[in-house]
């Protein structure tokens, strides 16, 4: 048995499937906290805080609480350094305090109306507006490069602060919190199926992806089951989401660089397959097609045709853009561009242009073995908790949530850019100050999904 | 690295583009005239401004500017900075972190301006509405001239709008 399981084996279990949550002590938080696990995600509810990690000897998810001491729970940013984006976002919506942590704010910038909107009694409004603070420049010949939060080009709102050594970044830091939009208040209290349409919009270019881990956390909770044609409905869409999304960060990158016609080819591609998506399923980007219980609606049997057409040509232009991202000057500025574990940019467009390939092989294969049936099952009105998981274009995504007589009482969603942006500051650290936008855009940064 | 083997197949071209709507047109020009506001000519440079959206409408926005719908045919493009913008286009429900931001954008853009409040977020803060983070949409901090609804709406919607936009401001 790994140590990490051995940690966890003596603490009490709650019901949450399809992993069991194990309500640790602070001491077995704390001695679970330093063992070499990969922490996916934490968050809170009033009483407590929870944490997602992965165990890579036992390769086993690891669902742990911890409750509160007088407001204060053990770090987990000293052994984790991503964590402490996720400590920032608890202390602002929760007001539970990391000890030994990272106390600044990230999603609260004194502009709401009350503080810790999550608490069970949210706090006053904060006397002052609270801008991002950003570490002091060390030396007087470095100079400190602002950048958002209305960025340039069509994306999304985010700040970066570069502090620059003539052109080269010698630290990147990230100011997120932006685009804050309340969703989990706006979640709490109402039934799975109406909750949904918050889930679906946390990330407009993942929003089966999110849909489909908010569906599996409810129908876990619930101990219910997707009927089989639903579950096959919404693995084409995901894959077609993740080919969409992929076509569109490439294209994104191509730009940046200065290559029109793979940019084109890429726009070109992603434009027929959304409006075969809207043939076959109603909606461009498929928002709202993903219900907790199943799928909202029949795929239209002409689009699923016509879709297939659109694989098909998809198919054929693969090898063409592969060739285009790997000659000329996309080869030229993405190699050895933005450089993180192991990986260029370069390396990361073939990761997507592979990704593409098998999707789209997948989704034809799907498409002529459609199972027949129901659409969708009713969900009892009954209590519990679950996690539900789906693979994005942008990374795993999770959802957590507990639900009481059929209606949400706490609901976390983990967005792939929680494990991105600390990845994109150290990137960016040591490259070109000209480079920056191509590195971010090369990573496929997600903004709304975390600023939730 | 091999040439591709696949036959090569060429860009296709811009699509026409359906009629603009006389009416949304009708309805621009009476309010230019009513604000005796002057005409921005037969080119609109327009700056996104986003205000929190979830990157759906951006989406849809971006599908614009591909070689498809080739924005530029019609006197429309995109620029960096509001300072160079006859149009601010605003996606997204206003969230209150993002209103100084917006409102900086607005001050920084030169007279005549039009505002177009994008996709149901930006129109009245669609499903966000009332959430407490949130303004409820672009015409609570500045005035809107257009709205285009949806969530997100299509390309093809948006460029109807912009282009209703273009006409009321031809001389
Ligand atoms: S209108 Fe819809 S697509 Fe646009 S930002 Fe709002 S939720 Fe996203």
């Amino acid at each position: 048995m790994s140590r990490a399981l051995e940690i966890v084996e003596p603490a009490p279990r709650e019901p949450c499937r399809p992993w069991p949550r194990h309500v640790l002590s602070a001491a077995q938080w704390s001695d679970l906290v330093r063992e070499p696990v990969t922490l996916l995600a934490a968050w809170a509810d009033p009483m407590q805080v929870l944490a997602l990690f992965e165990d890579p000897f036992s390769e086993t998810i690891l669902l742990v609480s911890v409750a509160m001491d007088a407001g204060f729970y053990p770090a987990l940013s000293p052994h984790h350094p991503g964590a402490r984006f996720y400590e920032r976002m608890i202390r602002d919506l929760w007001g539970h305090m990391a000890a030994g942590g990272d106390d600044g704010s990230w999603l609260d910038h004194g502009h709401w109306p009350h503080s810790k909107p999550l608490a069970i009694r949210p706090g006053p409004r904060p006397p002052t507006a609270d801008p991002p603070e950003f570490q002091p420049v060390p030396e007087d010949t470095l100079m400190q490069w602002p950048i958002g939060p209305i960025g340039l080009g069509i994306g999304e709102a985010h700040h970066l602060r570069l502090t620059l050594d003539g052109t080269r970044i010698v630290r990147a830091e990230s100011r997120l919190g932006y685009t804050h939009k309340g969703a989990l208040t706006l979640m709490r209290s109402k039934s799975p199926r109406i909750a949904a349409r918050f889930a679906a919009r946390l990330a407009g270019d993942s929003t089966v992806a999110h849909s489909i881990a908010f569906a599996k956390a409810t129908e876990a909770a619930l101990a219910v089951l997707a009927p089989p044609r639903a579950v096959g409905l919404r693995g084409l869409m995901l894959r077609l989401e993740r080919i969409a999304t992929n076509l569109d960060d490439l294209g994104t990158i191509a730009g940046m660089v200065g290559a029109p016609e793979a940019q084109a080819r890429c726009g070109v591609r992603q434009e027929y397959l959304r409006r075969g998506l809207a043939d076959a399923f109603g909606h461009r980007l498929m928002m709202d097609c993903v219900v907790p219980g199943g799928v909202s609606a029949d795929a239209d049997a002409n689009g699923l045709a016509a879709l297939r057409q659109v694989l098909a040509a998809l198919e054929d232009e693969i090898p063409q853009i592969r060739y285009l991202f790997g000659t000329g000057v996309l080869a030229a500025r993405l190699t050895g561009l933005g450089v993180i574990a192991g990986g260029d940019a370069a390396q990361r467009c073939r990761v997507r242009l592979r990704a593409i390939d098998r999707d789209t092989g997948a989704a034809i294969d799907l498409l002529t073995d459609l199972p027949e049936g129901q659409l969708a099952v009713v969900l009892p009105l009954e209590s519990g908790e679950g996690l539900g998981k789906a693979a994005s274009a942008r990374g795993d995504i999770w959802h957590w949530l507990r639900l009481d007589h059929g209606q949400i009482a706490a609901v976390f969603p983990r967005d792939p850019g929680w494990a991105l942006w600390p990845l994109a500051e150290a990137a960016l650290a040591s490259s070109e100050a000209r480079d920056a936008g191509s590195i971010c855009a090369s990573l496929g940064l997600p903004v709304s999904g975390m600023d939730l | 690295m091999l040439k591709p083997t696949a036959r090569r197949t060429t860009l296709p071209p811009a699509e026409p583009a359906e009629p603009v709507d006389t009416e949304t047109v009708a309805l621009l020009a009476d309010r230019l005239r009513a604000a005796s506001q002057a005409r921005l000519g037969h080119e609109l440079a327009i700056r996104h401004v986003n205000t929190g959206s979830c990157n759906g409408c951006e989406l849809e926005i971006r599908a614009l500017t591909g070689v498809v719908y080739n924005l530029t045919r019609f006197g429309l493009h995109f620029v960096d900075s509001p300072r160079h913008a006859d149009v601010l286009l605003v996606t997204g429900p206003l969230t209150r972190n993002l209103r100084q931001a917006l409102e900086q954008a607005w001050d920084a853009t030169p007279e005549p301006k039009w505002v177009v409040a994008l996709g149901d977020c930006a129109v009245d803060g669609g499903v966000f509405k009332g959430s407490y983070a949130v303004m409820d949409g672009t015409s609570n901090a500045i005035q809107v001239d257009l709205t285009i609804s949806g969530c997100p709406p299509s390309p093809a919607r948006i460029l109807s709008g912009l282009r209703a936009l273009l006409e009321a401001n031809s001389p």
